[in-house]
């Protein structure tokens, strides 16, 4: 649980710096997302007029359903004690529950951005949720089981084989995981644009320890996306429930890897593709539910 | 025997209260309390019977009243699955009523309701009880007139006059339907009781026509896409008490009818049965969640809602079905199990909802959306257990809707062992359509709670709101603790499902209370398991600490200020996102296929004051395509048929000679 906390910040720091570099500049060191956290928790809240109580408690929900969720995610070794309270579907559905509160927090001020970013918002969802669920779907039939635990052993494995069910989910688990994470080409993180919000529009009158817990729970959600395909889609190197200390510090560099390997492909990938129109992102979306649903259907004969 | 006795005495309370609704005629305040009072006594009466019935699980008690058709009587009996749709039937009538007396006070013409309510709630109990054909008909047709004196209780309102003849058009059909069902199924020997249908042998053919004749009559009650469209005019025409029986109970009871017949009465199903079901299912779910997302009357909304949940229910029911065709008895119990916990949750939260936009219609005066917002200062109580409906709605973790649709997935995930090529097609679709509903359900919620409660009164009525009575903040929150409660806990739901499981199709799904902290698991614990209660505990928990942390390194230094809204913040309230807005991006995505649905925008040039127009045109395709048509053709041959009113005497004692003629001819030949 402490790990994916402490974790997540050097991610977003370490996708900046490669984006930046590939940019031909020097880009903020990997340590700011920290120094920014920091920064915000110590600044005065602005809150509007007539902001709720949902306002000034939705950052703290999003916050622990989304850490719920990323600390039932298997990182390097596969036997939390836990990981039996939630399957792979209430994981997703943890994090529809973030969303859902956050949409709300757009809503709640009465603003016309956070209206744009909450409505869509919720067009995105609509498709990103069912494609998501198809992805669940294909992995859990292929391992037989929708338990996260028993699915990471499955693929390590040696019955998985090489099908194409699973290649196609893991296209749609990749569109999805753009698409949630707020990522180019769906939604772009550094705008200023209104017109190219979507997450911001909907966190635009955050300030203060707010906007920090905010900030840390979208982070906390993109690791949760790079361990998910590292553990369905690249297990290897994951140590077992009862492994000693020298291999947990195998697997604790094989998961270092892989979240780096991760962040590059994605500062590569963001760099050399620009954001989509608004009314694009339905097609992108729906091709990867589509995938999902044709890797579900192809498991089924 | 004591629990059937206590449940028809309370049925007969019931029935005795118009009279006393009647007698305090001259003093609406008294009747309501009274009648009301009565009706929530009498039903947690009940409640409790069925509750102990359900637990103790032993042979079904039956009663033979001499009412009715001499030769028959009137037979009542309390299954499992009659007890638990009793559960499901009592503890909304018994919140609706306690609801009622807070809300009946503002009730104008209380002497329209008050007769017809305790009524209507003793029509869906003896539905529900009903043993023999004659008892259930009888019950099913009372309920739906008692029902249409409700929906039409405001009669000075055009489209509650509409609502209402729409709403008997389509119950008469249904009755046609169950009618003939009931014939078929009684067969050519005539037991018209439930025990000699059971037993009866019929061919494939007659048992497919029975089955198709209950999905044209319980499903147009259920509200079934295409037989759904009475539900979204009836439902919000009818006081809010009323729309929450209506929707949230009266729809189960018209599940319960074709739970009761296709799985019980009908016997061993074929495979292609389960096809027909998972198919209307999944595409009621889908249209149920769209046509509501373009909604903004708060009512209509949750109507074009109820039909999504219906939808829902369906394809648990059909995966019942096509797991019980081929011998997956296992597979069968968990399906069943997961539509028939989520008729317990609809009922729950769908009252909910109903209740808090009463408690909105009752403090503004508004029902459609865009004249709202801003609720969530003046209504605080009503705000907050109607956030609870809507996560629990969208099917969010830790509450109860959630469970329901996570069995259903598990349901979902368990058929590929299932054979034919039809349904090996047709069941990841089916899944693909249920979550798309999932997450649009979602979208709706936000938008509906969004626009309503949160943002900026758009209205002064929506400004100066306040906040409803006692005890109508008593039953919405009792019902937001039982969606946490029934998410935390849904073992204790799923065992209580067993005997009614058990008896339909023979297995049920593993003993839950035996696990350790309350986990609930649907086939083993290998395969998946769920703890609501421990995913409730670490989200507390952590948001606890996070608050806490905070709070202990952070600065805590507040003010308050006019909106950001990047530096043009706009005081009128005008300029925030309406219910229209909000909708626009799913509406072009998914509106534009399955409603044709378009914009068209007027600007005014520059410098004109004129103000710009937007058209949006959104066309309910089942209406025009499939109601208009028969409407016409109807309407056509009615008028051919009416000259037939004024003949004059040669001309009718000639009709009358003839059929006299043609009559004899035919015995003639006949015999």
């Amino acid at each position: 649980m402490v790990l994916v906390l402490a974790l997540a910040p050097l991610l977003t720091g370490f996708v900046r710096k490669v984006k930046a570099r590939l940019l031909r500049r020097q880009g903020p060191p990997l340590l700011q997302p920290y120094r920014d956290l920091l920064r915000l928790t110590r600044k005065e809240v602005v809150l509007a007029d007539n902001a709720s109580w949902l306002f000034r408690v939705g950052p703290y929900l999003v916050f622990s359903a989304t850490w719920v969720a990323a600390s039932l995610v298997p990182t390097f070794a596969t036997g939390l004690i836990f990981s039996w309270t939630a399957d792979l579907i209430a994981i997703i559905a943890l994090l529809g529950s973030a969303r859902f509160v956050l949409a709300l927090a757009g809503m709640d001020v009465g603003t016309a951005f956070g209206g744009i970013g909450s409505s869509r918002e919720a067009m995105i969802a609509s498709l990103a949720e069912p494609a998501i669920l198809m992805m669940v779907f294909t992995v859990a039939l292929a391992a037989g089981s929708s338990q996260l635990a028993t699915v990471a052993r499955f693929m390590e494995g040696p019955d998985v084989g090489l099908r194409v069910s699973l290649g196609l989910a893991l296209v749609a688990l990749v569109i999805v995981a753009l698409t949630e994470n707020a990522r180019i080409p769906v939604d772009n993180p550094a705008t200023h644009l209104e017109l190219t919000m979507v997450h911001e529009a909907m966190v635009l009158e955050y300030s203060g320890r707010h906007l920090a817990v905010i900030e840390l729970a979208a982070s906390l959600k993109l690791l949760l996306y790079v361990s998910l395909i590292g553990c369905i889609f690249l297990p290897w190197g994951m140590a077992a429930a009862d492994a000693g200390p020298a291999a947990y510090a195998v697997a604790a560099g094989a998961y270092v890897a892989k979240v780096a390997g991760c962040g590059f492909a994605l500062a590569l990938f963001e760099t050399s593709i620009a954001k989509m129109r608004v009314f694009r992102v339905p097609q992108f979306v729906g091709a990867a539910l589509m995938l999902g649903l044709l890797g579900t259907l192809l498991l089924f004969f | 025997m004591v629990a059937l006795t206590v449940v028809l005495s309370c049925v007969g309370v019931l029935l005795c209260l118009p009279m006393v609704a009647v007698a305090f005629a001259g003093k609406p305040g008294v009747a309501t309390t009274v009648v009301y009072g009565a009706a929530t006594a009498a039903c947690l009466a009940s409640l409790a019977m069925a509750v102990a019935q359900l637990v103790a699980d032993g042979a079904a008690p039956t009663a033979v009243l001499p009412l009715g058709l001499p030769w028959l009587g009137a037979h009542f009996r309390l299954d499992a699955l009659s007890a638990w749709f009793l559960v499901v039937v009592d503890l909304g009538s018994a919140a609706a009523s306690f609801y009622a007396l807070g809300y009946g006070r503002h009730e104008k013409a209380a002497h329209r309701v008050l007769p017809f309510y305790p009524v209507f709630l003793a029509g869906m109990h003896l539905v529900v009880l009903a043993d023999d054909a004659f008892t259930f008909l009888f019950s099913w047709e009372f309920m739906s007139i008692v029902s249409w004196a409700l929906v039409v209780s405001d009669h000075r309102s055009r489209e509650n006059v509409r609502a209402g003849y729409v709403y008997l058009v389509m119950a008469t059909f249904g009755t046609l339907a169950l009618l003939l069902a009931f014939g078929l199924l009684a067969g050519s020997g005539g037991g018209y009781d439930f025990a000699a249908m059971r037993e009866a042998v019929r061919s494939p053919a007659a048992a497919a026509v029975v089955l198709g004749l209950m999905v044209l009559g319980a499903g147009s009650k259920a509200g079934l896409v295409p037989l759904h469209v009475w539900l979204p005019l009836a439902h919000p025409a009818a006081p809010s008490h009323v729309s929450a029986l209506m929707s949230g109970v009266m729809t189960k009871v018209a599940v319960y009818a074709f739970v009761r017949v296709v799985f019980d009465l009908l016997g061993q199903p074929p495979s292609w049965w389960s096809m027909v079901v998972l198919a209307l299912g999944g595409i009621t779910a889908a249209m149920g969640v769209l046509y509501a997302l373009m909604q903004h009357d708060l009512k209509r909304l949750l109507a074009y809602h109820t039909v999504e949940n219906i939808g829902i229910i369906f394809i648990g029911l059909g995966l019942s079905l096509a797991f019980r065709a081929n011998d997956m008895a296992w597979a069968s119990a968990l399906a069943l199990t997961a539509a028939l916990f989520h008729v317990f949750n609809h009922m729950i939260f769908k009252s909910l909802l109903f209740f808090g936009a009463g408690a909105v219609l009752t403090a503004t005066g508004q029902r459609d959306m865009e004249n709202l917002g801003g609720l969530i200062h003046r209504m605080p109580i009503t705000c907050f257990t109607f956030l609870i409906g809507c996560a629990a709605i969208s099917a969010l973790p830790p509450f109860n809707g959630f469970v329901s649709e996570w069995l259903t997935f598990q349901a979902v995930l368990q058929s590929p062992k299932l054979e034919e090529w039809g349904l090996k097609l047709m069941i990841p679709a089916v899944g693909a359509l249920l979550a798309l509903s999932a997450a649009l359900a979602a979208a709706c919620f936000v938008k509906a709670f969004g626009v309503t409660f949160l943002s900026r009164p758009r209205t002064p009525a929506a400004a100066e709101a306040r906040e409803v009575d006692v005890f109508s903040r008593t039953a919405m929150m009792t019902f937001a603790i039982l969606c946490l409660l029934a998410g935390i806990l849904p073992g204790v739901i799923i065992d209580g499902l067993a005997p009614v499981v058990g008896e339909l199709v023979g297995a049920r799904m593993p003993v839950q209370t035996a696990l350790p902290w309350l986990t609930i698991v649907p086939v083993s614990v290998a395969w998946s398991s769920y703890n609501g209660l421990l995913v409730f505990l670490f989200i507390a928990w952590s948001a606890v600490m996070a608050i806490a942390i905070i709070h202990r390194w952070a600065s805590l230094a507040m003010r308050r200020g006019p909106a950001w809204d990047c530096g043009y913040p706009d005081p009128s309230p005008l300029t925030q996102y309406s219910a229209n807005s909000f909708a626009q991006p799913i509406r072009r995505v998914f509106g534009s296929t399955v409603f044709l649905a378009s914009e068209a925008v007027e600007m005014a040039p520059p410098g004109d004051a004129r103000p710009s127009k937007l058209h949006v045109v959104v066309r309910d395709l089942v209406w025009e395509y499939l109601y208009l048509p028969v409407a016409t053709v109807v309407n056509f041959v009615a008028d051919r048929l009416n000259p037939l009113q004024y003949l004059t005497i040669r001309k009718y004692l000639s009709f009358v000679f003839l059929a006299l003629v043609v009559l004899l001819l035919a015995l003639a030949i006949w015999l």
